[in-house]
């Protein structure tokens, strides 16, 4: 996982509630044994006019001039400001392997779904969790505004907008730590490897039924 | 003791220890995979010179990719390139690490979420992980199941536990019975239309009230798998005789002693009668009628005596242009009726809805008459063993007659990564989950509705009032 690096990001919108992770990579892309390569098929069905199969050279197809992530004033964006709900429905990690490959750092939204959540951050993706009213604010920044930048510091949790505006987020201290750091958590698990064989033999000789015989 | 609730119980009894206020390192009794999202955790694991520290205590079903043609289990192969390789790739990890594989030709292959509780592995009182958000279903037996993404998957694999945040509680307590012509899956999807697709997010939910203890064990899988629809973290119904005698008559490796010895235990999995909660909602099941979904999202959903939404019924704008996108997308216009809408294909399947209550429902609506001139009819029965006792019950050859297709198990059109897809603009009465956006295939129109709702759609060819119907 690469350390989370403060750097003041191009802003781009998904004005919608529920994004679900079909939407955002949809099932022809899983079959991959990989964690790179999404990128070019993150939003597949609303990026590109064409159906997208896996391995296709994507900057071939036919973009659709409409989608957000398609117009000149959002390219090169690593901040995505979102809805409601943010990654709904099934838990597959590739969605964030597809935000962070295309260029994501960081996604704003008044709420995730929780699975996407703990996978977001997994990836070294800063999921930043505002209110709905903050949300509307930055929304109508952005649109106000071409080339609109916010400044992600998450050393001292607060997003610094082009006027000079402070917004503090909070963030779990732990996962702020693993962001940091680059750390994930299964090196920090394994050092607990006597707490776990202790609790397991206590735990099947009080509870055999859970194992299998 | 303080008095708790049967999720924290749950959370207590799995609790290796506490990691800081939110969190906590959470023991998984059973850990269960599927091909599509384990290869690359696997990977991970041998990146760090890992072996899987409890091969017995997970399990691997192939069942995303796994096509579902008709032809023997024997000649079952996997013809897309990328998907046969991941389901070689699936079958050399679990035979490196002794892992136990519900493989492409085996006879109890399906759907891993209605694999693991008919071969008795669900067991209340138990933590099971698995990387798919439908792993709340086993919340139904009693057990904490939640879906975990794929560094969470390596992470079980490497030390049987997870970093867990533990969920708020939440109470639905739903009062009376549910009508003729209704099943649980019509009363999730009223449930979910009344909070809302983010409703119970961050909240592990646990049913009370009459009419959740009437139901079956398979019809309480269908309301707890769904709940993850609402954004619970997990759902949980407490166990009672109809749960251990699901689960006792599956369990094939404990004597008579250690099975009472585990009742015994079981009548003990429950909320203490002062335990908070921190939300509650309480609904009446006579008030449930048979839903339909009209939009792209599970909480867009309607008795299927109703009409599509005018925009302004909405809660605000962002609603109204989440609405507008998506009848522009489903090809609906406000007003419309439900009943009556025509559709094209009828899905009987999924996790959700493909166990054996749910093919003879259908099988009860359609015997002795036709699926619609026009219509395409599949029926994608959970398992193997679903597949064979249906055969054996002659609901098989009900529907059959009727002009279904009868299909080898899988999760097929539910999410459309086999071939089973379907085609832009096509309309589908659907068993399943999620009416996503291109969930189906790109430009698919998914209505989501029960068993007994898509087996009358499919006669009909169209949305019909099953309550109308002489066999409601």
């Amino acid at each position: 996982m690469q350390k989370f690096v403060r750097k003041a990001g191009l802003v781009a919108p998904m004005d919608r509630a529920n994004v679900d992770t079909d939407l955002i990579i949809p099932k022809q892309f899983l079959k991959s044994i990989k964690r790179s390569g999404f990128g070019p098929n993150l939003f597949d069905e609303l990026r590109y006019l064409d159906e997208g199969f896996p391995g296709q050279d994507c900057s071939q197809r036919p973009k659709n001039p409409d989608f957000v992530l398609n117009q000149p004033r959002y390219q090169g964006a690593s901040v995505l400001l979102a809805r409601a709900n943010f990654g709904c429905g099934s838990s597959r990690e590739h969605a964030p392997w597809a935000l962070e490959d295309f260029g994501f750092r960081v996604v704003i939204a008044p709420s995730f779904a929780d699975i996407f959540f703990n996978n977001a951050f997994k990836n070294g993706l800063l999921l930043i969790t505002l209110s709905d009213e903050k949300v509307d604010q930055l929304f109508a920044e952005l649109y106000a505004q071409e080339g609109y930048r916010l400044d992600i510091d998450l050393a001292n949790q607060v997003i610094n907008t082009p006027s000079g505006e402070s917004i503090a987020f909070e963030v779990d201290a732990f996962r702020k730590y693993c962001l940091e750091n680059g750390l994930d958590d299964i090196g920090i698990t394994l050092e607990q490897a006597d707490a776990i064989r202790t609790f397991e033999a206590r735990h099947r000789a009080s509870q055999p039924w859970l194992f299998r015989g | 003791m303080p008095a708790t609730t049967l999720y924290r119980k749950l959370v207590d009894s799995h609790t290796v220890e506490r990691l800081d206020a939110d969190n906590v390192l959470l023991y998984a009794d059973l850990h269960i995979m599927n091909e599509y999202t384990s290869p690359q955790a696997f990977a991970g694991l041998a990146q760090r010179g890992l072996r899987v520290r409890r091969p017995r205590q997970q399990l691997g079903v192939v069942d995303h990719v796994i096509p579902t043609r008709p032809v023997p289990i024997a000649a079952r192969t996997i013809d897309i390139a990328p998907a046969a390789r991941q389901a070689a790739n699936f079958a050399a990890n679990c035979a490196e690490q002794g892992i136990k594989l519900f493989d492409v030709r085996d006879p109890m292959q399906g759907i891993e979420h209605v694999v693991a509780p008919e071969l008795g592995l669900i067991r209340p009182g138990m933590v099971v992980l698995c990387g798919d958000s439908h792993t709340t279903t086993y919340g139904a037996l009693g057990a904490l199941g939640f879906g975990i993404g794929t560094s969470e998957v390596e992470h079980v694999l490497a030390t049987q536990t997870l970093v867990y945040r533990v969920a708020k509680d939440m109470r639905i307590q739903v009062d009376g019975r549910l009508p003729l012509g209704t099943t649980s899956k019509d009363l999730i999807l009223h449930i979910i239309a009344k909070i809302g697709a983010q409703g119970a997010r961050g909240y592990a939910v646990e049913y009370v009230g009459e009419a959740i203890t009437a139901l079956s064990a398979e019809a309480r899988m269908t309301l707890c798998n769904m709940t993850v629809e609402a954004g619970a973290r997990a759902a949980l119904i407490a166990p009672d005789a109809i749960t251990s005698d699901y689960v006792c008559e599956r369990i094939c490796d404990m004597d008579d002693a250690a099975l009472a010895a585990a009742r015994a235990a079981w009548r003990q999995l429950r909320t203490d009668a002062s335990a908070r909660f921190d939300a509650e909602h309480r609904f009446d099941a006579s008030e449930v009628a048979p839903y339909v979904t009209w939009g792209t999202s599970p909480d867009q959903a309607l008795p299927v005596d109703g009409t599509v939404p005018p925009l302004s019924d909405a809660a605000g704008d962002i609603e109204r242009a989440t609405w507008h996108k998506a009848l522009d997308y489903i090809g609906l216009a406000p007003g419309t009726p439900i009943e009556g809408i025509p559709i094209d294909r009828v899905f009987i399947g999924s996790c959700t809805n493909a166990r054996i209550e749910d093919l003879r429902e259908a099988a009860r609506v359609v015997w002795g008459r036709k699926v619609a001139p026009g219509v395409r009819a599949m029926v994608v029965p959970g398992s193997g063993l679903v597949r064979d006792q249906a055969e054996r019950e002659g609901i098989a050859q009900v529907l059959v007659e009727a002009g279904f297709e009868w299909r080898q198990p899988g999760c097929s059109m539910c999410l459309a990564m086999n071939d089973d897809v379907l085609a832009p603009g096509e309309r589908c009465a659907s068993t399943t989950n999620r009416n996503f956006e291109g969930r189906q295939g790109r430009g698919s129109r998914t209505h989501l509705m029960s068993p007994a709702m898509a087996a009358a759609a499919a006669i009909a060819g169209r949305i019909v009032d099953i309550r109308k119907e002489s066999r409601a």
